[in-house]
């Protein structure tokens, strides 16, 4: 039997780099098949190639044993090939249907096409159980539904090979299970699914087979069967790494910092933030978690001064911070309090400056970079270049664009900024997100030395494997508010899913009765 | 009293000609996602295009024809700097504006020699009003008979063009494949380009049809409003209809009504013309002629809520590499 889809030798080069070399997979029909690999192992590249977004350098694509020529997304879709991208492909203020049909409306006028569209939606819908409301319109939809739209597209047009780039990202761990549940109906209809990603517990829960990137090359196949987490994380980076962190028991001390009833209203005058409340004490790791977009962002931004509160208080330094009494992002700094941005791209780096230049980013005014009149390169360098040399960022070029470097290398310039000026607390943001294995492990680790030098952090991220291997003590965010607070040796990601999703005391209720 | 509201209601059909036609014009472009700023220029370029074909040609349809041509082809410079080159859309808009302006009057100089102007057209060479059947006989008749013949009678056939494009509009926006991969690809480009649609064969196509209508305004203006062509003939109205565009969020209907408030305001500037109140004293017509764009700026600052407009508008449309 052929296989669904088949790549031969496929390359692709960017310029200097070589996104894909050599790549050969075999996908036999009707299993879930999972590519893993590190962010820049090329596997968005890779299917960005099968969706006809890329056309490869070399080598060429086999579905169903039949060479086909993909060279647009609609010799792609042709083909048979549907793809859930990781940002949905939606236009957010049409309705379910329209954005089914798009492409696909079945004639110049609309009337016809979507009475059929209508009805073969229901037979999708009633086939894979991907219950949903046709007219709903997409953006007033939660995005476990919003990601069910687009498999509902793909579907439509007759998809047998169903590609999912980091379908996982945006979603619970609940409304994750019901993807695959969804994945697995799929497969029992003979569909074939590619599910990229590179968390290995969704691997190892839901696919038949799977193949390891690195680098851009493909470095193994398994039977998933016949092979262990650790097995695949060592083929990701080529060496073994721990998946968790080395620490010893927190010695919290006195509260460094401490906020209560902070509220924030947007410009619409919905309430983002909802009387949040925290103490962050010297010597510990407080993790935040939630799903992203459930006040953590807000929650940095007021805490490191870029946006004021509404109401509330914050004490630290032995200053109060109030709406009537704010104090701004350099003015918190001076008090020594440090801000990792969650997005280093927009807040935490100007992508066109040279790495000595982003790296005093923040404390530019410094005495110690500024002569009399004009800013103290030959300082600046140096100083670059020791940190470059002890954080381990490559290329250790002070005079490479921040842009050029890789996601990892760019977020040790922003961490070592902030870290190597000493601060009493360091707020961080999403530390390790687009950062591969080998940096997370270093990154992990200079967090843990900070707090046992005495230091306060207070980490946000959406990683529950990061928030769990590095906190001491965990908050977790609900729509702007705190939903619950537990020690880390009491977390499980069970319990902080559900709080994520705010259903925990549902179900423990729903226990007791 | 009824006979002058027919009266300023027959200008405000005239005047608001060129507005619907240009923000209609508009309505394409930035649905697709395309600003258009240089809405004025097309309609000036096209007035000038068309009133030179006229007299060189003493048809007003030629004229009409080459309107459209010139404004076409100013649409299509804008696509090839926004859409084929990413380049920013105000600039290119502005840079059209302005080159139209100078070489309007630069080339009817040396055409023409007549001091920027075109030769004044006459005959065939303009379009000329359409009187209804029976319209004189209606006249007569109270209310309905004057409606007919002094309201809806008597206009030439641009004006009627005008009114029957809003709902061709309507139906191509909201009810053809066209209408709804325009619509998507203002949105949100990347979802048209994974459905396997080109992004920019659309954008171009709406841009050809904002090219058509700006073409359909200028020759409007120098063949049929007027009688030829004068230098910054077209004095505002392109930004006028891109106000009425913003009032009228987008949408057709309001966008019409928007364009009949504007063209109302501006009827009733003409008639205030040396009207002295008493009290106050002469009215200065600027008082009045501000008054669309005095409306714009308050009403959107806060009577008819957020004008949301398309989400991917200016912003060029770049495939990315993931």
């Amino acid at each position: 039997m052929p296989y669904a889809i088949e790549l031969r030798d496929i390359s692709k080069r960017f310029g200097a780099v070589q996104a894909n070399k050599d790549i050969c997979l075999q996908v036999p029909a009707g299993t879930i098949h999972g590519i893993i690999g590190e962010n820049g192992a090329g596997k968005s590249t890779l299917m960005s190639i099968i969706y006809g977004f890329y056309e490869a350098d070399t080598g060429h694509i086999e579905v169903d044993g039949k060479r086909v020529d993909i060279r647009s997304s609609q010799d792609a879709i042709n083909a048979g090939i549907g793809m859930v991208h990781q940002h949905f492909m939606l236009v957010e203020n049409f309705s379910v249907l329209e954005n089914v049909i798009l492409g696909a409306e079945g004639g110049a006028v609309l009337k016809n096409g979507i009475g059929a569209a209508r009805i073969e939606l229901q037979r999708l819908a009633h086939e894979y159980s991907l219950d949903i409301d046709v007219d709903a319109i997409v953006e007033e939809l939660p995005v476990g539904l919003q990601q069910r739209v687009e498999i509902l597209k793909a579907l439509y047009r007759g998809a047998r090979i169903l590609i999912l780039d980091e379908p996982t990202g945006v979603l619970t761990p609940q409304e994750a299970d019901h993807l695959f549940r969804i994945l697995k109906a799929l497969k029992d209809q003979g569909v074939t699914v590619l599910l990229i990603t590179h968390k290995l517990r969704e691997i190892m829960a839901s696919t038949d087979n799977v193949s390891v990137m690195r680098q851009g090359e493909m470095v193994a196949h398994r039977e998933t069967a016949h092979t262990s987490k650790e097995d695949l994380a060592e083929l990701m980076v080529g060496k073994k790494v721990r998946l968790t962190v080395d620490k010893d028991e927190a010695q919290p001390s006195e509260v460094l910092l401490s906020a209560q009833n902070l509220s924030q209203f947007d410009s619409q005058g919905v309430k983002r933030l909802k009387n949040v409340s925290l103490e962050l004490r010297a010597g510990e790791i407080l993790g935040i978690a939630g799903v992203s977009g459930n006040g953590q962002s807000e929650l940095l931004n007021v805490l490191s001064g870029i946006t004021s509160m509404d109401e509330g208080e914050i004490h630290f330094a032995g200053q109060v911070i109030t709406a009537k009494a704010p104090k701004d992002a350099a003015q918190m700094r001076d008090l020594k309090m440090a801000h990792v941005p969650e997005d280093r791209h927009k807040m935490g780096l100007v992508t066109g400056f040279e790495a000595y230049e982003a790296a005093v980013l923040g404390y530019h005014n410094s005495p110690v970079y500024n002569g009399k009149i004009l800013m103290n390169r030959k300082v600046m360098l140096d100083e670059c270049n020791e940190r470059m040399a002890a954080w381990d960022v490559r290329p250790p070029n002070p005079h490479l664009k921040t842009a050029n470097f890789s996601g990892g290398n760019q977020q040790k310039i922003v961490i070592a900024r902030e870290v190597e000026q000493n601060p009493e607390v360091l707020l961080i943001g999403q530390p390790t997100r687009g950062v591969d294995i080998g940096a997370i492990e270093n990154i992990h680790e200079q967090i843990v030395k900070l707090r046992d030098s005495g230091k306060a952090i207070l980490l946000v991220s959406v990683e529950l494997d990061e928030i769990m291997a590095l906190s001491d003590r965990i908050i977790v965010m609900f729509d702007g508010a705190v939903v619950g607070e537990l020690d880390a040796k009491d977390a499980d990601e069970r319990t902080l899913g559900l709080m994520m999703a705010n259903a925990y005391n549902e179900e423990q209720e729903g226990v007791s009765a | 009293m009824f006979e002058t509201l027919i009266l300023m209601l027959d200008a405000t059909m005239r005047v608001s000609t060129p507005l619907i036609f240009a923000a209609l014009a508009g309505l394409y472009s930035e649905r697709a996602g395309i600003v258009d700023i240089g809405l004025e220029g097309k309609i000036l370029g096209s007035a000038f295009a068309a009133a030179a074909a006229a007299a060189v040609f003493g048809s007003a349809w030629i004229g009409l024809c080459f309107g459209i041509l010139a404004s076409v082809g100013l649409a299509m410079i804008h696509g090839f700097a926004c859409i084929t080159h990413r380049g920013d859309h105000i600039v290119s808009g502005v840079a059209i504006n302005t080159i139209v302006a100078g070489l309007t009057v630069t080339l009817s100089m040396h055409w023409f020699g007549m001091g920027g102007q075109t030769p004044a057209l006459v005959g065939d060479a303009r379009f000329l009003d359409i009187t209804f059947p029976f319209a004189d006989a209606m006249e007569s008749v109270p209310i309905i008979g004057q409606i007919y013949s002094n309201l809806l009678s008597g206009h030439n056939i641009l004006v009627y063009l005008a009114f029957i494009m809003v709902p061709v509009t309507y139906w191509v926006i909201y009810k053809t494949r066209f209408g709804l991969r325009l619509r998507a690809v203002g949105e949100n480009p990347h979802a048209v380009d994974t459905a396997g649609i080109s992004v920019s064969f659309i954008r171009y196509r709406a841009l050809i049809i904002c090219g058509i209508l700006c073409g359909l305004a200028g020759a409007y203006l120098s063949t049929a409003h007027n009688a030829g062509f004068l230098k910054d003939m077209s004095a505002g109205k392109g930004y006028m209809a891109l106000a009425a565009l913003i009032f009228g969020k987008w949408r057709p209907v309001p966008v019409l009504l928007a364009c009949l408030l504007f063209g109302f305001l501006d009827a009733v500037a003409v008639r205030m013309q040396g009207v002295v109140i008493p009290g106050i004293g002469e009215v200065p017509v600027q008082a009045i002629e501000v008054l669309p764009y005095v409306l714009t700026v308050l009403l959107l600052a806060g009577f008819i809520g957020k004008a949301i407009g398309p989400k991917a508008i200016g912003r060029p449309y770049v495939k990315e590499r993931a």
